[in-house]
C-alpha cells in the first residue's frame, strides 16, 4: 500500500510556516551534478571491448550541445532556491526529464562522433559521468514528484514517462554507436530470447510459489502450531545461499531422472531454477498470507459467523478480501527479489538475462554485463510499478 | 421462544455457565446482566450457537439449536456486538443487506429493505447507502450494525453490550430507538449488558448472573423492591437503590389534580427520577406537569415521590 499523505492541515501549515524556502535536497543533486560533469569522464573509448578505455570529460566532446545542459540546469537552480512554488516543482519535473534526455542524446552523438576515427572493433562506452549524471537527474525528477504530491497512478505514470524519450532514442537508433547497443547487436536474437526466458522463469515460480504459499499461510493462520514448523523451515531454506542451494538440488533431480526417464528430469536446466527460486519466494508469500490474515479484525469475522455466512463465504467474502491489500505488497516484493535471484539460476543453465550478466562477467566485458542487467532493473521497476498500481486499485476505498 | 434446560459450559476447569435453566417469551425484553465473567455473554452466544454447551440443551421455537444447520439458526437470530464487526469492506447498504443476500432475497427487495431499515435507524438513505463504515461515528456504526441484525426480520435479536462503547447521550438515544423499534415490531430481544440503569430501563425482565448461575429473575421493580439477597441488592442497587426505583415510575404515576405550582412544567412521562433532579435543582417541593401536546395535567408534590404501600 502506498503510505499514507500527511493530512492536508499539516502540509499547509508546513508549506507556509517551518519549511525552508530552499530546496536542500535538490540544491545538492545540483552541487553533485556540477562536479561529476567537471571531473568525471562522460564517455569512455577503447581500441576493442576488453581493454579498459580513456575517458573524455563532458566539456571536451564537441559542439555546443553539453552547453544546452545549462538550461535544465538553471531551471532546476530557480526551483531549488524557490522550495515552496508548485509551479517550479512541476518545471523541475520537466526540467529533469529534459536534462537526462540530453544527456543521452549527448552520449549517443559523442559515440557516434568518436566511432567514426576508431576501428570497427572500437567500443564508446557510458563513462562514470554519464551514470552519476543520470542518476541525480532522476533523483531529481523523483524529488520534484514528491514535493507534487500526486497519487500512485499518477506518480508511475510521470516515471515512466521520463523514460519515454529515451525509449525513443532507443527506437530512433540514435544510441546504435554505444558499445551498448553493439553487444545488443551482435546477440539481438540470444538477448530476446533471455529477455522471455526471464520472464518465464519469474512467471512459473511465481505460480507454483502462489498455489502453494497462500493455502500454506491460511493454514498456517487456523493451526499455529504447523505455523510455527513452517517458518522454521521457511527460514532455514532462506538462509541457504542460491547457488548452493541449486548444487543441493542437482543430485536429487539428477537421480528422479534416472528413475523417470520419460519425463526429462535433469538436475541442470529450467526445472532445478524453478524449485530453488520457488523454494525461496515462499517465505514472503507465506508471510504475507498470513500477516494479511492476521490484520483481519476478530470481531468482523467473529460478526460475519454470527450473520450465518459459512467457513467458505466467511474466508472468500471477508478474510480475503481484508487480507489481499497486505498479500499484494509482500507480492511486489517478492517478484521484485525474484527477478533479481533469476539471474543467478543461469549458472545452472536456466538460461535469461543471467546467462548474458556472466557471459559478460567472464569476458571481462562490462558492457555486455550491463546488457543483461539494465533489463533485469527494468524489469523489476516495471513489475513493482504495475504491482504498486494494482495495490492501489484494489486497496479498500475507504482507504 | 428461547428455553435453556440446565446448560452448563467449562473453559478448562472454569465453570462458566453452571446449569443454567431459562425460558425466553416471545415479544419479551430479556437483559441478562451481571460483572464481567458471570457468563453473560457465554450464555448469549450459545443461543445461536457460537459456542456450544458442554451439557444441557437449548431449544429454539421448540427445536434443539443443534438440529438446526448453525448457519440456519444465525439467518433466523439478528445478532448485535458493541465493536458492530462491520464489514470495512462493505458499504453500509452492503452491510445491512448481509443476511439478506444470504437467503437469497431478489435484488429489488433487498434494496426496499435496507432503505425502510436505514430510515428507522434515522440514517438518511441516499446520504449513508454508500457510505463506508470508517465515514461514521461511533453511534452512526451502532444504528447499522443493529439494522443488518434487523435486515432479514428474524424473530429474535441477540444483543452483545450493543451501546457499550458509546458515550452517555448517543447511548441513551439509541436505548429510546431500540424499545421504539420492539415497540413497532414486538421482536423477542436479549441483551446482555452490565450497566444497571440500561439493564432497567431496556428491560421487561432481567436475569441477574453470577459465576455462571442465576441470582434473581425477575422485572426491573422485582429486582429493585425485593432484592433476593444481599449481592443482588449490592449489584442492582448500593446506595443508589432508591433512586433506581424513582427511574422505574412516571411522573404521571404521581401527579395531584388541579394547578397548585408554577414555572416551566415537567412531562407527565419524564421518570420521576428525573423529576427529583428538578425539585432539587429549583428548591421547590411543588412542580406543574403537562402532557405531550402541553396541556395542564395537574401537579406532582416533592413528598408523593416516596414509596408508599399501596402505590
Amino acid at each position: 500500500m502506498t503510505p499514507a499523505a500527511p493530512p492536508a492541515v499539516a502540509r499547509e501549515a508546513g508549506a507556509q510556516g517551518a519549511a525552508p524556502a530552499v530546496n536542500a535536497v535538490l540544491f545538492a543533486l545540483l552541487a553533485a551534478a556540477l562536479a561529476a560533469a567537471l571531473v568525471l569522464p562522460f564517455l569512455t573509448v577503447a581500441p576493442n571491448r576488453i581493454v579498459s578505455g580513456t575517458g573524455i570529460g563532458l566539456g571536451a566532446l564537441p559542439g555546443p550541445a553539453p552547453l544546452l545542459l545549462l538550461v535544465p540546469g538553471a531551471v532546476l537552480l530557480l526551483a531549488a532556491l524557490q522550495g515552496r512554488s508548485r509551479a517550479l516543482k512541476l518545471s523541475a519535473f520537466v526540467a529533469a526529464a529534459f536534462a537526462l534526455a540530453g544527456l543521452v542524446s549527448i552520449a549517443a552523438e559523442g559515440a557516434r562522433e568518436q566511432s567514426a576515427t576508431l576501428p570497427s572493433a572500437g567500443r564508446v562506452s557510458f563513462g562514470a559521468g554519464f551514470w552519476v549524471l543520470a542518476l541525480l537527474a532522476w533523483l531529481a525528477a523523483v524529488d520534484a514528484l514528491q514535493g507534487l504530491r500526486w497519487g500512485p497512478l499518477r506518480r508511475t505514470l510521470a516515471l515512466g514517462g521520463l523514460l519515454l524519450p529515451v525509449v525513443a532514442l532507443l527506437a530512433l537508433g540514435r544510441l546504435d554507436h554505444l558499445a551498448l547497443l553493439k553487444e545488443y547487436a551482435n546477440r539481438r536474437d540470444v538477448f530476446e530470447a533471455a529477455c522471455a526466458r526471464h520472464v518465464e522463469i519469474v512467471l512459473a515460480t511465481l505460480l507454483p510459489a502462489l498455489l502453494c504459499g497462500v493455502p500454506l499461510g491460511v493454514r498456517a493462520v487456523r493451526q499455529p502450531r504447523f505455523g510455527d514448523a513452517l517458518f522454521a523451515l521457511l527460514n532455514v531454506v532462506q538462509t541457504i545461499p542460491s547457488v548452493a542451494l541449486f548444487g543441493l538440488l542437482l543430485a536429487p533431480l539428477a537421480w528422479l531422472g534416472g528413475v523417470l526417464p520419460g519425463w526429462e528430469i535433469r538436475g541442470i536446466g529450467l526445472l532445478p531454477a524453478v524449485i530453488a527460486l520457488t523454494l525461496y519466494s515462499l517465505l514472503p508469500v507465506v508471510q504475507g498470507t498470513v500477516s494479511g490474515l492476521r490484520q483481519v479484525p476478530g470481531a468482523v469475522v467473529e460478526a460475519a459467523g454470527a450473520m450465518g455466512l459459512t467457513r467458505g463465504q466467511r474466508f472468500w467474502q471477508v478474510e480475503a478480501p481484508l487480507a489481499l491489500p497486505v498479500l499484494l505488497s509482500a507480492l511486489r516484493v517478492t517478484v521484485v527479489q525474484l527477478i533479481g535471484l533469476a539471474v543467478v539460476a543461469a549458472l545452472i543453465g536456466a538460461g535469461g538475462l543471467g546467462a548474458i550478466v556472466f557471459q559478460g562477467l567472464l569476458g571481462s566485458t562490462l558492457d555486455l554485463v550491463l546488457l543483461g542487467v539494465l533489463p533485469v532493473v527494468a524489469l523489476a521497476m516495471a513489475a513493482d510499478a504495475g504491482l504498486g498500481m494494482l495495490a492501489a486499485a484494489l486497496a479498500r476505498p475507504d482507504a | 421462544m428461547i428455553e435453556l434446560r440446565q446448560v452448563a459450559k467449562a473453559y478448562g476447569a472454569r465453570p462458566v455457565v453452571d446449569g443454567l435453566s431459562l425460558a425466553v417469551a416471545p415479544g419479551e425484553r430479556l437483559v441478562l446482566m451481571g460483572a464481567s465473567g458471570s457468563g453473560k455473554s457465554t450464555t448469549l452466544r450459545m443461543i445461536n450457537r457460537l459456542v456450544e454447551p458442554d451439557a444441557g440443551a437449548i431449544l429454539f421455537e421448540g427445536r434443539d439449536v443443534r438440529s438446526y444447520r448453525a448457519e440456519d439458526l444465525r439467518r433466523r437470530m439478528g445478532y448485535a456486538i458493541q465493536s458492530t464487526g462491520l464489514f470495512p469492506h462493505w458499504t453500509v447498504a452492503r452491510n445491512v443487506a448481509t443476511v439478506p443476500r444470504l437467503l437469497r432475497w431478489p435484488r429489488a427487495r433487498i434494496d426496499d429493505r435496507v432503505d425502510e431499515l436505514l430510515q428507522l435507524l434515522g440514517l438518511d438513505p441516499p446520504l449513508f447507502r454508500d457510505r463506508y463504515p470508517h465515514q461514521l461515528s461511533g453511534g452512526q456504526l451502532q444504528r447499522v450494525g443493529v439494522a443488518r441484525a434487523l435486515a432479514a426480520d428474524p424473530a429474535v435479536l441477540l444483543m452483545d453490550e450493543p451501546f457499550g462503547a458509546l458515550d452517555p447521550l448517543t447511548r441513551h438515544g439509541l436505548q429510546r430507538e431500540l424499545l421504539r423499534i420492539h415497540h413497532a415490531s414486538g421482536k423477542t430481544i436479549v441483551l446482555v449488558t452490565h450497566d444497571v440503569d440500561e439493564a432497567l430501563f431496556l428491560a421487561t425482565r432481567v436475569v441477574l448472573l453470577d459465576a455462571g448461575r442465576v441470582l434473581q429473575d425477575g422485572t426491573p421493580a422485582q429486582l429493585l423492591g425485593a432484592p433476593a439477597s444481599a449481592a443482588v441488592r449490592a449489584f442492582v442497587g448500593g446506595t443508589e437503590l432508591g433512586l433506581r426505583l424513582l427511574g422505574l415510575r412516571t411522573v404521571g404515576e404521581r401527579l395531584r389534580p388541579g394547578a397548585a405550582a408554577s414555572g416551566a412544567p415537567l412531562a407527565a412521562d419524564l421518570s420521576l427520577r428525573a423529576a427529583l433532579g428538578v425539585f432539587l435543582e429549583r428548591a421547590t417541593d411543588r412542580l406543574p406537569v403537562v402532557d405531550a401536546r402541553g396541556q395542564a395535567l395537574g401537579t406532582l408534590h416533592l413528598e408523593d415521590l416516596f414509596e408508599r404501600d399501596g402505590r
